[in-house]
């Protein structure tokens, strides 16, 4: 067996850091913890985490100003966004500024641990609800001449992966659907976060703005 | 999503957190629906034109409202104790574009000049500081994080401001003295003039500002202190009577987990959604349902949607069609969690219903299962629609509903009006 995966937890209330520490500590390595983006950005330049679970509310700026300040600097370092806040403006925003996932802090022990892995793996981690934002953000026709890049829109695979997932799919489920395989599903994902991140259609960031429903 | 049910008057306004300058070109983008790009490279285009362009930018920042984003209260707070930083902040590779389209703006403007054919060149300088005094004035008036710094009269960010003022001023002054001679003297120093106010203003600025602050600053803290109450009441109302309900049941799990779930999504709907009431729009008809079901049979429901539509008496049969799919899940299932998707795009409705549970045989359904013969399927059919129920046994059931929606949507038609 590799060694463990080094994980940092950041988040401003002690007492969930300390739940999520003890569901996942043992598969993996808690390295750090910190509790304001400042702290953060220290505690993660210095221990170099595999995947920093990030909450997105923060005094400081929140997790998108630890993911602007290191995003660049350290390619490697993989965020998943975890949160209470079902504000879909601050999950896609998250999301945009380079955060590979977006779980909701209700998620149970296993589930965790499943999506810290799969991260870490360079894949993307989808729950439903972020789905549904997706399938959302990306709704509506444009017309084809507005369309300045691929990044704008999904295919239809890749929107069928989506839904599956908002209507509850996990991956093997979505997979088996479809009759493609799991990596195949990951690939799918995966692309979907990348065109969530580059595109620059512009109802994206309107639709933020617009959108209040939870 | 926008397009489809614009209201009959459309305002343009200037988005308060994504402008560069004044927010007039993201502004007019949104409003026609284009790339800003495009809006800032036009009043490039135009400034060549005798500075129209500048004209027309000034006349839009100062007629166009400052739109303040519209947040939930849950977001508000956020943002005002510093717990989240803005998505929409403008990128800085918009910035470095938007700096390069002007600086080749600016080339060929000098380009035209030097043909002859600009704009007059005693006139140039004076107006491009004014220029730039006006921008930064405006600026100050409706930006918060500038406002702060225009109000402060100590430290680096005073000195940075007399000194952009004193800059302004000493410009003007040598422009008056290299220019001194004949009628345009007269001219000349009138525009001096002007641009010295501007400096003057600049330095003034602060106590102006704190005047107008001060006003606002007490209105402010009114509205804050109603909210208090408003909070303080919902709290006393709800989660202090919740944890009273969890004291009690301390020893029920079940009940336990019910009555935090309830709470969290009482809580979550206060901090982050709207008042939607259940008779509004298929989503708060579904969650309200799913609410419903949470309570009577301890199951969480999550209910994701994309879109929405109004609840006429198709879009209705659904909805009760869901809920009896719900509870069907809740009841028989046996599963710690039910998924509800629903997907309304303004031409049809489509509603999932899923659970990972025992699952049974559709083909051996009995025909007096009321529940779902009677009270899913047939409901649904009888308004046009069509349902499949995918089950297996120890696979989980998926109800599937859909239904052509007759009347367009009324999807979140809530413009600020």
């Amino acid at each position: 067996m590799t060694e463990p995966l080094r994980v940092a937890i950041v988040d401003d209330h002690a007492m969930f850091r300390r739940g999520v520490r003890a569901e996942i500590d043992g598969p993996v390595e808690v390295v750090a913890e910190a509790e304001d983006v400042e702290s953060a950005v220290t505690a993660l330049v210095e221990t170099k985490p595999d995947v920093v679970l990030l909450d997105v509310h923060m005094p400081g700026g929140g997790g998108l100003e630890v993911i602007r300040r290191l995003h660049v600097r350290h390619p490697d370092m993989k965020f998943l966004a975890l949160s209470v806040s079902d504000a879909a403006e601050d999950v896609i925003g998250i999301i945009r500024a380079g955060a590979r996932g977006y779980v909701t802090k209700n998620i149970s022990g296993p589930e965790l641990l499943a999506a810290i892995t799969r991260v870490a793996g360079g894949d993307a981690v989808f729950s439903p609800r972020l789905a549904g934002f997706v399938l959302d953000a990306f709704a509506g026709t444009i017309e084809v001449a507005q369309i300045d890049e691929d990044f704008d829109r999904l295919t239809e695979r890749e929107r069928e992966v989506m839904r599956l997932i908002a209507r509850g799919y996990a991956y093997k489920e979505v997979a088996k659907e479809l009759f493609i395989s799991v990596k195949t599903v990951e690939t799918h994902v995966s692309s979907v976060l990348r065109k969530l991140q580059l595109s620059s259609r512009h109802e994206l960031t309107r639709w933020a703005n617009d959108r209040r429903l939870i | 999503m926008t397009e489809r049910n614009a209201p009959v008057y459309r305002r343009a306004y200037r988005p308060a957190d994504r402008r560069l300058v004044g927010g007039v070109a993201t502004g007019l983008a949104d409003h026609f629906g284009v790339n800003v790009i495009y809006v800032r490279a036009a009043f490039i285009v135009a400034t060549w034109l005798n500075g129209i362009g500048v004209l027309a930018y000034l006349l839009m920042w100062r007629f166009l409202p400052l739109q303040q984003p519209e947040m939930s209260p849950g977001l508000e707070a956020a943002t005002r104790q510093g717990l989240r930083t803005s998505p929409n902040r403008p990128r800085p590779i918009e910035i470095i574009q938007t700096l390069a389209i002007g600086m080749v703006g600016v080339g060929v403007l000098v380009f035209i000049q030097s043909t002859g054919r600009g704009i007059n060149g005693t006139l140039l300088g004076p107006a491009l500081v004014a220029v730039i005094g006006l921008a930064l004035i405006w600026r100050q008036f409706d930006d918060v994080a500038w406002k702060r710094w225009m109000r402060q009269t100590s430290g680096f960010g005073f000195a940075a401001r007399i000194g952009a003022g004193g800059v302004l001023i000493a410009f003007a002054g040598l422009y008056f003295i290299t220019q001194e001679r004949g009628w345009g003297g007269m001219i000349d120093l009138a525009l001096a003039l002007g641009v010295a106010v501007i400096g003057l203003a600049l330095i003034l600025g602060p106590w102006i500002t704190k005047l107008l602050g001060d006003l606002t600053e007490e209105r402010r803290a009114r509205v804050r202190s109603e909210e208090r109450a408003d909070v303080a009441a919902h709290l006393h109302d709800s989660v202090l009577q919740t944890l009273a309900l969890l004291q009690k049941n301390a020893g029920d799990q079940a009940t336990v987990a019910t009555l935090a779930r309830r709470q969290e999504r009482e809580l979550r709907a206060w901090l982050y959604g709207n008042d939607e009431q259940p008779s509004d729009s298929l989503v708060a008809a579904l969650r309200a349902s799913a609410a419903d079901v949470e309570d009577a049979h301890h199951v969480p429901v999550e209910v994701i949607a994309v879109g929405d539509a109004a609840l006429d008496s198709d879009v209705a049969a659904v909805a009760k069609a869901a809920r009896e799919a719900m509870i069907n899940a809740a009841k028989h299932a046996g599963v710690d969690r039910i998924d509800v998707y629903a997907e309304a795009d303004g031409q049809t409705v489509e509603v999932f219903v899923r659970d990972r549970g025992v699952g049974f045989d559709p083909e051996s359904m009995a025909d007096d299962r009321m529940g779902v013969r009677g009270s899913i399927v047939g409901r649904v059919e009888r308004h046009g629609g069509t349902v499949t129920i995918r089950s297996k046994p120890g696979e989980g059931t998926e109800v599937a509903m859909t239904m052509p929606v007759r009347t367009p949507d009324l999807v979140t038609t809530e413009e600020p009006s």
